[in-house]
């Protein structure tokens, strides 16, 4: 499903470079739950922002789905991201103008959705991560943990093949960030690939593999004792 | 092709969905603001040139209105007058379309004050030259509301064979500081007995009054009965210099102009409409002063284009995260580009529309009542209906690419950069 290969990023600093992935190689399967993980500067997000056309590797290149990404234009990737990806941001990146309905609406509309048709599936998808009632408030209106199911919520509500996720819990306190998880999990056992980046090691048994990095690098691949969460 | 259609529908569609909901939930005060910026724009593009088209379009008015009429008939060059005055005349006073007709006796002459003072012949007369007017009272009132322009004294009645009314610009007294720079009389007023001299004959009359029309056609010349005037002319063959016509308000000037044609009136007339009989400076200030208009209208675009460019622009880059972001979850940059435009459409239309109501519900009625007062003309306010409209949509287009440059400089970052906010 996702394969990469060879990944290397570096950023420019001054007259040289730093090299934050170096020479990364991975796949993940369809179906798969695949957990990133490693300290602060490890380069875990940056790999995220690779695999799910966030950013362009320096060299190396992102299958996805049997589909080179290399040579991908702007509106190349903004169109994959669109049809096949859905992400999930740390701090839920919702629009701010837009109520919960209206913030998974908007790419359902990109799609070619009518307004009343986007409107019914945001309806049902806020209802899947238990928003029902919350759809027609604005982002402001809601708790961090309710932002954060709003954003998985329009994350799935164009059923794509590969959600990722950037630290999804790093902004919520304990008993929201299990909520949270239980929602990936509900969505992984329905067959969805997902990719997350998390440091809190306490959840990373709930995926089905977890690997870490470590200044650039994979250094330790484990598959979880309890795969898809069971 | 159709790909395309639907790549642009769906992002028309997608912008207008964000920009409505961008517009709606945002601060009530900023709206407001913006709004009000982008009316005085409006305002700007519209009011400078209204002005300064005004002070000639309120002088081209008087004339018309004041001297010519709708129609006027001249001599023609090289005859001394209207040969045949009477078939003209007859024949416009015939026309349904004409409401009022008025002929006038024209011959240059000089005046003179306080000669009976004069004790000898090396001191200076209060003399000037003057065009000598001869008009029926009554039908020149009709025409030309001769009797409103009357600023001291009184107007002619039909009894006045000795009274005459005389020109500001033949009075000092009434002239301005800078003067007309020409001659005129400093010790006459109303009441003053004055000598006129026509072709050498002489006649003593009192002013009764003194009339202002801002017109120099007007304020130049002395009005006095038809019947005297021609008296001291020496003729008597009815023959005048100039018919002036009135249309019923129905008709257009054309419509008679074309019709006194059809008669033959131009063997024995110059025919001209108001726009022809215009002086040609006024016709050069006029353009000239349109030409000023347009080029400070520029300027005003200009500057209206650079005020929607900061607006937008500042708004795009505020929200550079939540348009990241759109790229993030797919929202394309056609899309969002888009609802950048249809913002800053709204904002020229509200402000436009702002502005359409100050135009047309307070300045137009204010200097239509209240005509700005110029030397040379009551100053109005010029927004015709078309050049205004025009306006509106050159501000539109503007507008349009005025939202969509900044919209794009914004859009084109790296989305991951814009998410950051690196």
């Amino acid at each position: 499903m996702i394969q990469a290969i060879h990944l290397i990023k570096q950023y420019k600093a001054g007259t040289g470079s730093i090299t934050v992935l170096n020479d990364i190689s991975l796949s993940v399967s369809r179906g798969e739950f695949l957990a990133i993980t490693g300290r602060s500067g490890s380069g875990k997000s940056t790999l995220l922002y690779q695999l799910s056309l966030l950013d362009t590797p320096t060299s190396g290149k992102v299958v996805l789905d049997n589909q080179d990404t290399t040579g991908f234009t702007d509106d190349q990737r903004v169109n994959y991201r669109l049809r096949e990806l859905g992400y999930v941001f740390q701090d839920y990146a919702l629009i701010p103008s837009l109520t919960a309905a209206e913030n998974i609406m908007a790419p359902l509309l990109m799609l070619g959705r009518s307004s009343s048709e986007a409107y019914v599936i945001a309806s049902e998808v806020l209802a899947e991560v238990g928003l029902a009632d919350k759809r027609d408030n604005l982002p402001s209106q809601l708790s961090g943990g309710q932002q954060q199911r709003v954003s998985i919520a329009r994350a799935i509500a164009h059923k794509p093949k590969i959600i990722f996720a950037d630290e999804p819990t790093a902004n919520l306190d304990s008993e929201t960030s299990e909520q949270v998880l239980q929602t990936f999990l509900r969505i992984h056992k329905q067959g969805q690939t997902i990719v997350m980046v998390t440091h809190e090691e306490e959840y990373t048994h709930l995926t089905d593999r977890v690997i870490t990095l470590s200044d650039g690098q994979i250094i330790k691949t484990k598959k979880s004792r309890s795969p898809r969460g069971k | 092709m159709k790909n395309k259609l639907d790549t642009y529908s769906l992002a028309l569609s997608v912008g207008y969905f964000l920009a409505v909901r961008d517009i709606r939930r945002a601060s009530i005060w900023t709206t407001l603001l913006i709004t009000f910026v982008m009316m005085l724009t409006f305002l700007n593009l519209v009011v400078v040139r209204g002005i300064l088209v005004g002070l000639t379009e309120g002088s081209v008015r008087s004339y018309r209105e004041r001297y010519t009429g709708d129609v006027l008939l001249g001599t023609l060059d090289k005859k001394q007058y209207i040969e045949d005055s009477h078939l003209p005349r007859e024949i416009a006073e015939q026309l349904p379309q004409v409401r009022a007709v008025s002929a006038r006796y024209v011959v240059p002459g000089t005046i003179e004050a306080d000669y009976k003072t004069v004790v000898r012949r090396d001191e200076g007369a209060d003399k000037a030259n003057a065009v000598m007017v001869g008009i029926d009272p009554g039908r020149e009132d009709a025409l030309t509301n001769l009797s409103r322009q009357v600023v001291s004294g009184r107007y002619l009645t039909s009894d006045d064979h000795d009274a005459v009314l005389v020109g500001v610009s033949l009075l000092t007294k009434y002239q301005s500081a800078a003067g007309t720079g020409t001659a005129s009389l400093k010790t006459a007023d109303v009441g003053t007995q004055i000598r006129l001299t026509v072709n050498g004959i002489v006649k003593e009359v009192t002013i009764v009054g003194v009339v202002k029309a801002k017109v120099t056609n007007v304020d130049s010349r002395v009005f006095m009965l038809d019947r005297e005037l021609r008296l001291l002319m020496g003729r008597d063959d009815f023959n005048v210099n100039e018919i002036a016509i009135r249309a019923n308000g129905k008709s257009s000037e054309k419509e008679i102009a074309a019709i006194l044609l059809g008669n033959g009136i131009d063997a024995q007339a110059k025919v001209q409409t108001w726009q022809e009989a215009q002086p040609q400076f006024i016709r050069d200030i006029s353009a000239t002063f349109a030409l000023l208009g347009d080029l400070i209208g520029s300027i005003g675009l200009a500057v209206a284009s650079i005020t929607i460019f900061i607006v937008i622009f500042v708004n795009a880059i505020t929200r550079r995260k939540f348009i990241g972001i759109l790229k993030g979850i797919g929202v394309n940059s056609l899309a969002i580009q888009c609802s950048y435009v249809f913002q800053s459409i709204f904002y020229a239309l509200s402000g436009s529309l702002l502005g359409l109501v100050v135009v047309y519900g307070l300045m137009v009625p204010y200097f239509a009542d209240n005509p700005i007062n110029f030397p040379f003309s009551d100053g109005i306010f010029v927004a015709d209906v078309p050049g205004v409209l025009l306006r509106v949509v050159v501000l539109f287009f503007a507008t349009i690419a005025a939202g969509y440059i900044p919209a794009r400089i914004v859009v084109k970052q790296n989305t991951l950069d814009a998410i950051l906010g690196r």
